[in-house]
C-alpha cells in the first residue's frame, strides 16, 4: 500500500483533492441539469408518478402566450441591461481622479451592488409608488399626470430593468475603475503628445487596454440579465396581468407556486433558458480555453 | 492616467468637478437615502402626507416595532446560520479543488476546470426541481443545512475558478523545490500553499458572505417557515403583510442591507479583489 502510494502519489493526489468538491458539485449542479432535461419530457405534478409525453411540453411552449411574453421580456432585459457597460464606464471615468476623499466616493457609488436585490426591489417600489413616490411626483410635475410605472403593463418591465441597472452599473463601474488603474501611463502620455484627447483617446488608446475588463463586464451583465428573478418577484410578482414575467420567473410560477405544480412544463421552460445561457457560456469558455497557455 | 488629472486643468474646472462629485453621489443614492429617511419617519407623518419633508422627529420606534412584532431577529439569525457555514465550506472545498487544478498536470484537468466554471453560470431554474427533490428526499427541506449544502456546492464552482487562478500565479519553483526535498503532496498543500492563500481566502469569504446573505431564490425554494427562512425571504413575506406600511418596509430593508454593507466597508480591498476575479488587476 505504502509503496504503491509512494510510486503513484503525484498521479492520485489531484483526485483526492478534487473528490469532495467535485462530488458535491456534481450532486447539486451537474446531475440536476440532466435531470431537468429529462423531466421536461414528462407530465409531472411532483406527487403522482410522472407520465412520459415526449416533446408535448415543448410543443405547448410554442403556442403559450405567457411564454411569448416572458421570452420577449427576457430579450428586452438582455438588450437594455447592456447599457450598464457604457454607463459603468462613464461613471468610472468620472471617478478616476485623485482628489481628496475620492476613495469614499468610489465606495459609496459602489453601494447598490452590495445590497440584496430584494432590498433594491423594495427601494425602487417606493421610488415608483403611485401618489407619493419621488419619480411619480416628478413625472406629475413635468407632465401634469403621474404614471404608476409598476401598474402599467407597457412600462412595467422597463421600470424593473431600471431598478436592476442600478446595482449592475455599480458592478461594471468597479471593474472599469480597476481596469483604468492599470492602463499603461506611458502610452497615454505618448498619445497625448501626438495630440490625442477626449473621444479619440478613449476609443483608440484606452478602450483597447480595457478589453479584459469589458469582457468580464459583458459576461456578468448577460448573466445578470438572464438571471433576473428577484426583482420581478419582489416588485410585481410578474404582473400586472403577467406582463412583466421573464423566463426565470415564469418557470418558477409553473413549477412551484400557488399557480400550480407543473414540474415537467416548468423544466421545459428552464431548458429553454438554459439553452439561451449556454450560447453565452460556450463563448465564454471558448475564450478562456483559447487564452489558456497550457492547453 | 486617463482621464487627464483634474489638477492639471483650470481652477474653474477643478471647482466644478468638486461640486459635481457630491451632487452626482446624491442623485445616485437618492432612492436609498429616501428609504433610509422613510425608515425613521413616524407613521403619523406618513398618514398626514409628509412623505418628503424632514420627519417631525426621529422615529426609532419603527425599528423597535419591526423587532417586536415580526420574527426579524430570527430571520437575521437564520441568515447568519446559513451564511457562515457556507463560507467555510465553499472556501475549504475550493482550496483543495483549486490546488489540484493549478498544481497537477493530468489529462482531464481543463475539462474538470471548465465544468466548474460553466456550472457556475447556469440559470438557477434548471437546477430548481431536482435540487428541491433531492433536498426533500434527504429530509433536509426547510432546514438550515439543506440550504447551506446547496450553497456550498454551487459556490464551490465560482470559488474554484478564483482559487485555481490565484494558485497558478504563485511561484511554481516553491512546489518543485519541496518535491525535490521529498515532501509529501498533502504537506505541500498544507505547509507551502495554504499559508500563501490568506488574501484569496479573505477575498472569497467576503464575497461569498455577501452572495449568500443576499440570496433570495434558493431561500424561497428550499425553506418555507420563519424558523429557517433567511432575511431576504422573510422580508419578502413581511412586505406582503405590511401592504404599504412604508416606514416598516423601509426599516426592514435597511436592516437586511446592513450586514453586507458593513462587511463591504470593513473588507473593501478584499471585496474588490474578489469581484474583479484578479483578471483585470
Amino acid at each position: 500500500m505504502s509503496a504503491y502510494w509512494k510510486a503513484n502519489q503525484r498521479r492520485l493526489a489531484p483526485w483526492m483533492f478534487l473528490a469532495p468538491g467535485l462530488a458535491i458539485f456534481a450532486l447539486y449542479v451537474i446531475i440536476p441539469i440532466f435531470q431537468s432535461i429529462w423531466y421536461s419530457f414528462y407530465d409531472w405534478d411532483g406527487l403522482s408518478p410522472p407520465v412520459w409525453i415526449g416533446t408535448a411540453n415543448y410543443v405547448e411552449l410554442t403556442t403559450d402566450p405567457n411564454m411569448v411574453t416572458s421570452f420577449w421580456n427576457n430579450l428586452i432585459w438582455l438588450l437594455l441591461y447592456m447599457l450598464a457597460v457604457p454607463l459603468g464606464l462613464f461613471i468610472a471615468i468620472f471617478l478616476n481622479q485623485t482628489v481628496r476623499g475620492i476613495r469614499i466616493y468610489k465606495s459609496l457609488f459602489f453601494f447598490p451592488f452590495v445590497i440584496s436585490q430584494v432590498v433594491v426591489g423594495l427601494i425602487f417600489s417606493w421610488f415608483y409608488a403611485p401618489n407619493f413616490g419621488p419619480l411619480y411626483l416628478l413625472i406629475e410635475q413635468v407632465t401634469g399626470k403621474g404614471v404608476a410605472l409598476l401598474a402599467d403593463p407597457d412600462l412595467v418591465t422597463y421600470g424593473i430593468i431600471a431598478a436592476g441597472l442600478w446595482p449592475q452599473i455599480a458592478y461594471v463601474m468597479i471593474l472599469y475603475l480597476t481596469g483604468l488603474n492599470n492602463v499603461a501611463p506611458d502610452q497615454v502620455e505618448a498619445a497625448r503628445l501626438d495630440g490625442a484627447k477626449g473621444w479619440r483617446m478613449l476609443w483608440y488608446v484606452i478602450l483597447p487596454q480595457l478589453r479584459p475588463a469589458t469582457f468580464i463586464a459583458v459576461v456578468v451583465t448577460v448573466i445578470g440579465a438572464l438571471r433576473s428573478f428577484d426583482l420581478v418577484s419582489i416588485m410585481t410578482n410578474g404582473g400586472p396581468f403577467g406582463s412583466s414575467r421573464v423566463l426565470s420567473y415564469y418557470m418558477y410560477e409553473q413549477a412551484l407556486s400557488e399557480y400550480g405544480y407543473r414540474m415537467g412544463y416548468g423544466a421545459a421552460i428552464a431548458v429553454v433558458l438554459f439553452a439561451i445561457m449556454m450560447v453565452f457560456i460556450s463563448g465564454f469558455i471558448w475564450k478562456m480555453w483559447r487564452d489558456e497557455p497550457e492547453r | 492616467m486617463f482621464p487627464r488629472p483634474i489638477e492639471q486643468t483650470s481652477v474653474a474646472t477643478q471647482w466644478l468637478y468638486k461640486l459635481a462629485l457630491p451632487v452626482a453621489l446624491l442623485l445616485w443614492l437618492f432612492p436609498l437615502l429616501g428609504v433610509a429617511i422613510t425608515s425613521v419617519r413616524p407613521a403619523a407623518d406618513i398618514a398626514a402626507g409628509n412623505y418628503f419633508g424632514m420627519p417631525s422627529y426621529f422615529a426609532y420606534e419603527n425599528y423597535a416595532d419591526v423587532f417586536r412584532n415580526t420574527p426579524m431577529a430570527k430571520y437575521i439569525m437564520n441568515s447568519f446560520i446559513v451564511t457562515i457555514p457556507t463560507v467555510i465550506g465553499a472556501v475549504t472545498l475550493s482550496l483543495m479543488t483549486g490546488f489540484a487544478l493549478a498544481i497537477y498536470k493530468f489529462k482531464s484537468n481543463l475539462l474538470v476546470f471548465f465544468l466548474f466554471v460553466a456550472g457556475n453560470f447556469v440559470p438557477f431554474q434548471i437546477l430548481m426541481v431536482p435540487v428541491r427533490d433531492l433536498t426533500l428526499n434527504l429530509g433536509m427541506y426547510n432546514t438550515w443545512y439543506g440550504l447551506a449544502l446547496f450553497h456550498i456546492a454551487f459556490q464551490t464552482g465560482f470559488c474554484t475558478l478564483f482559487m485555481r487562478n490565484f494558485i497558478k500565479a504563485l511561484p511554481f519553483e516553491l512546489i518543485e523545490a519541496a518535491r525535490v526535498e521529498g515532501v509529501a503532496e498533502w504537506r505541500i498543500f498544507w505547509y507551502i500553499v495554504l499559508p500563501l492563500m490568506r488574501p484569496a481566502i479573505a477575498a472569497l469569504s467576503v464575497l461569498v458572505f455577501t452572495f449568500i446573505w443576499n440570496d433570495f431564490f434558493w431561500a424561497t425554494v428550499l425553506t418555507s417557515s420563519p424558523d429557517t427562512q433567511p432575511i431576504t425571504a422573510g422580508l419578502s413575506s413581511l412586505n406582503g403583510q405590511w401592504i404599504s406600511a412604508w416606514h416598516l418596509v423601509s426599516a426592514g430593508s435597511i436592516l437586511a442591507a446592513l450586514p453586507p454593507v458593513l462587511m463591504f466597508f470593513l473588507m473593501q480591498r478584499h471585496f474588490i479583489a474578489g469581484l474583479t476575479l484578479g483578471a483585470v488587476k
